[in-house]
């Protein structure tokens, strides 16, 4: 067979965790393995300070009283939760870490095209991390995750500059990460890795990349414009002095919805894999798939208007951003329909990766559907900032991006620590992040549709309205617990887990033919390219070829 | 992967000298108060002549003539998006009611 | 991408790439997806400029009539040239002409800082009849010959005035910066027909804030230059 990069395997090879030590050959590295452990450990770090606002929020909306914390330490808890968790977890968690990853591996690189710059980003973001952190502990902001003037460039007298400084700073993270990786796919494709040969976790980045790169600068921009007016009082959004405030919600919609699928199509990405790789199937509609990534990607950006409904907005443009509201659905239904098409006749494995795909299908779908009803022109009137809205983006970004996300990590948790994740335990815990999700959101759309208005402390004291968020509170602890599983039996792994073969599912992809985990420059010799995406064939004969090579063996 | 296309001297200054003539050409014009004739006509000289400006340099400074298909790619996809942000945009505020106002 | 490890590698590859054809076309595109960014980053004070252009026609002439065409178009000028001097240098590395090459580069440096030695002026200016527009320190009527009512009109220009030119301004000193950069190492000789892929780079950057000027030209200086006054 052709020169495949598969390293001979002792248990002191050397690979890229253990060829130097100390706080220097992290800091300084290069290698976007190490990177990518960097934006994982960080992200971890702050989707736990986001997990424990959202747990305050929960927390004081157990009872209808407002009882807990005031008014306005509510406003600086859901909006602290927000800004954390869109901006800190969201945007740069599966790109940055399982993209910075896998992208070279998967298309057989040494590494991304830049990577001094690939560690510049993560340096950058964690000057906007320390920005917003700054804000959080000096009081907070209390504007919601949103912004808006003129609130926020007026009478709020919270730290919405040093978190819109956080933000601007964590945007050129973003870019640079974009731009790397399209370059990356562009020019440093293996030989015979044509575009169609390419798993569909790197074309789902790529499109990822194309909204990074298009839309972050907006944002930036937008930020900036509203600090000086927050500095200057330039009046560019004061209505008082003939600016326009829902020029505002424009630009920052213009970013902020593309941003959506920014965190959605990584985990898009994430599930073709482990769909394909969990059925040993090749995927239904390979070139759909793909093109649906590109598709959203594209189509992302012309819908941005339906977060503006409400906001005087002109009714024509409305029904224009509805139509293309719901046109966007296309793409992200093809996508579901081939992901249940591989499904079918495949020969399934139930393990934990594929009990998150499993998750994010189901609640995708229902996240998706209720886009639908939000999409709708009329419904949105009754529906816009309610409960509803709140229960349906955390269908999409949490059972949606953290199920993807979460999916993938222990798919590639073999190949990032070259260990086992122990199987119980991981079953156990995607149980409790399903059942605690399902019981903090479902019970949302419910209270949503009753009229329960977000962003508020306290509720009407109404039996079935403190029932439900009850149960929503209850919930929220169960997925907590879930989250909190996986970090300790990760951790846990790290030593004592069983050492993992090169490609213990078996699964396809590049990936899985370097050494669990990779060398520094991932492949001993650049992989030749031979056999299409998801070729399971191909895998068979490799592993038979190959019976003979130790890493085969360890498990 | 092309080879590197060197550009002629010849080229360069020919550019160089049509983004003079259209530089003048633009303040000449701008001089004029031609809303009279058409309300919008001043921008649309200025802008027609920026943006001829721009695609000479965007040509032959910045070589994407010469270039691969991607990068034209790339730089049509810039000005694509811009349009498209801009045009999504406007079709809110000329559609809405009574803009723009007729007084501050 | 041939895997020929037998031809001498030139000491500019990097070792991830596996040529310099390869490292140099990362390069490129890597920058014009940069640029595509920052045509996205200047975008969004475009769409600003065009509403409240639309929005406001009487008072943004009326603000474009406080600056100063001539200083502007003498900026054009100059900056036209600049890229000419950095399009000259791209030529000089290809062709391998060490020297003029860093001649060109210098005056490319000394066109984008007489420049900005007039943007100076300019602002000065504008902070001296109080048209900075901060509130308490914007005065429309501090001149003699506005109409007040435009006042809030034509504090909306001014911001996006000073925004945009501020912000294209902050994109010449970083690239001023960056030719000292290429100066320094076109001194030491490192540029050579097979690798000069910093000047490409750099001159690209460097035509990119041309064309962003070629632009807020005459959106900011001509669309008032008619009212004459000037």
């Amino acid at each position: 067979m052709e020169a495949t990069a598969v390293s001979t395997a002792t248990e002191s090879r050397e690979n890229y965790l253990n060829i130097n030590y100390g706080w220097k050959s992290w800091l300084f590295t290069v290698d976007h393995k190490r990177i990518a452990i960097l934006y994982l450990a960080s992200i971890t770090f702050f989707f736990f300070i986001g997990g424990a606002y959202a747990g305050a929020v929960r927390l004081e909306l157990l009872t209808p009283a407002g009882d807990l914390v005031q008014a306005d330490t509510y406003n600086r808890l859901f909006t602290m939760h927000g800004v954390f968790m869109v901006f800190l977890v969201l945007i740069p968690s599966i790109p940055a870490t399982l993209g910075n990853f896998l992208l070279p591996l998967m298309i057989g690189a040494k590494d991304l095209a830049f990577p001094r710059i690939n560690l510049l980003s993560w340096y950058i973001y964690m000057l906007g991390a320390a920005c917003i952190v700054y804000a959080a502990l000096a009081g907070g902001v209390d504007t919601g995750w949103t912004f808006y003037p003129p609130y926020s460039s007026i009478y709020s007298n919270s730290q919405v500059l040093a978190a819109g400084v956080g933000i601007f700073i964590a945007g050129f993270s973003s870019i640079l990460t974009g731009l790397n990786f399209i370059v990356t796919v562009h020019t440093m494709r293996a030989p015979g890795m044509t575009w169609f040969r390419m798993p569909l976790f790197v074309w789902a980045t790529y499109a990822t990349s194309i909204i990074q790169i298009l839309g972050t600068p907006v944002i930036a921009v937008t930020v900036l414009a509203l600090a000086l007016e927050r500095l200057f009082h330039i009046g560019i959004f004061d209505p008082k002095m003939g600016g326009d405030p829902v020029l505002f919600q424009h630009l920052f919609w213009f970013y902020s919805h593309p941003a959506v699928y920014i965190m959605i199509l990584p985990a898009m990405g994430v599930i073709s894999e482990l769909i394909a790789n969990m059925t040993r199937k090749k995927i239904f509609g390979y070139k759909f798939v793909a093109f649906s990534s590109l598709a959203i990607a594209i189509f992302g950006f012309l819908v941005w208007g339906h977060h503006l409904f409400t906001s005087s907005q002109s009714v024509y443009a409305g029904i224009v951003f509805s139509i293309l509201s719901y046109i966007l659905g296309v793409p992200s239904a093809i996508k579901t329909f081939n992901w249940t098409a591989t499904l079918y006749k495949g020969s399934m494995s139930y393990e934990t990766p594929m009990l998150y795909a499993f998750g994010f299908l189901g609640l995708f779908v229902i996240g998706g559907m209720t886009g639908l009803f939000l999409a709708a022109l009329g419904l949105d009137i009754h529906l816009h900032d309610t409960y509803f809205v709140v229960a349906h983006f955390h269908y999409i970004m949490v059972g949606g991006v953290l199920m993807g996300y979460l999916g993938g990590l222990h798919y590639w948790w073999p190949k990032i620590s070259g260990k086992m994740y122990p199987e119980f335990w991981g079953r156990l815990s995607a149980l409790f992040v399903f059942v605690g999700f399902n019981l903090t959101f479902f019970p949302q759309f419910l209270l949503g549709y009753m009229g329960m208005p977000r962003r508020y402390h306290a509720y009407p004291d109404d039996t079935l309205w403190q029932v439900l968020n009850v149960m929503s509170t209850a919930g929220a602890s169960v997925l907590g617990v879930g989250y909190i599983l996986p970090m300790l039996y990760f951790a846990w792994s790290m030593k004592y887990g069983k050492t993992a073969s090169a490609n213990p599912w078996p699964a396809s992809g590049l990936e899985w033919q370097a050494a669990s985990p990779p060398t520094t420059f991932n492949f001993d010799t650049t992989p030749v390219v031979t056999w299409e995406a998801y070729d399971f064939n191909h895998v068979k004969e490799l592993k038979e070829g190959n019976s003979a090579s130790p890493q085969e063996q360890t498990v | 992967m092309s080879q590197e296309h060197i550009v002629s001297v010849r080229v360069y200054v020919l550019i160089f000298l049509a983004l003079m003539v259209l530089t003048a050409a633009t303040v000449i014009t701008a001089k004029y108060d031609l809303t009279v004739i058409w309300g919008p006509l001043n921008a649309i000289v200025a802008l027609t002549i920026a943006v001829i400006k721009a695609t000479l340099v965007v040509l032959y400074f910045m070589h994407v003539r010469y270039s691969s298909k991607l990068t034209q790619v790339v730089v049509f996809s810039g000005v694509l998006w811009l349009i498209i942000m801009v045009a999504f945009t406007m079709m809110d505020y000329l559609t809405r009611h009574g803009w723009p106002e007729p007084n501050l | 991408m041939a895997e020929s490890h037998t031809i001498k590698h030139h000491p500019a590859l990097k070792h991830h790439f596996d040529t310099m054809e390869q490292q140099r076309e990362a390069g490129t595109i890597g920058m014009w997806v940069f640029l595509l960014t920052e045509i996205m980053f200047f975008g969004g004070l475009f769409l600003a400029y065009i509403i409240y252009r639309a929005k406001y026609p009487a008072g943004f002439e009326a603000a474009s009539n406080t600056l100063d065409v001539y200083l502007g178009g003498f900026n054009t000028v100059v900056l036209i040239l600049s890229s000419l001097t950095m399009a000259m240098s791209v030529y000089c590395a290809q062709t391998g002409k060490q020297k003029m090459l860093i001649v060109y580069l210098v005056l490319t440096l000394i066109l984008g800082s007489v420049f900005l030695g007039v943007k100076a002026v300019e602002y000065e200016h504008k902070f001296e009849h109080h048209l900075f527009p901060a509130v308490g320190f914007y005065d429309w009527t501090h001149e003699p010959g506005h109409d007040p009512q435009l006042a809030d009109q034509a504090r909306i220009f001014l911001w996006l005035y000073f925004a945009m030119t501020g912000l294209h301004a902050l994109h010449m000193v970083v690239g001023a910066g960056m030719l000292l950069v290429l100066i320094y190492f076109a001194w030491r000789g490192k540029y050579s027909p097979e690798y000069h892929a910093p000047i490409e780079l750099g001159g690209l950057y460097w035509h990119f804030v041309d064309i962003v000027w070629i632009f807020l030209f005459p959106l900011l200086y001509l669309l008032g230059f008619h009212l004459g006054g000037h």
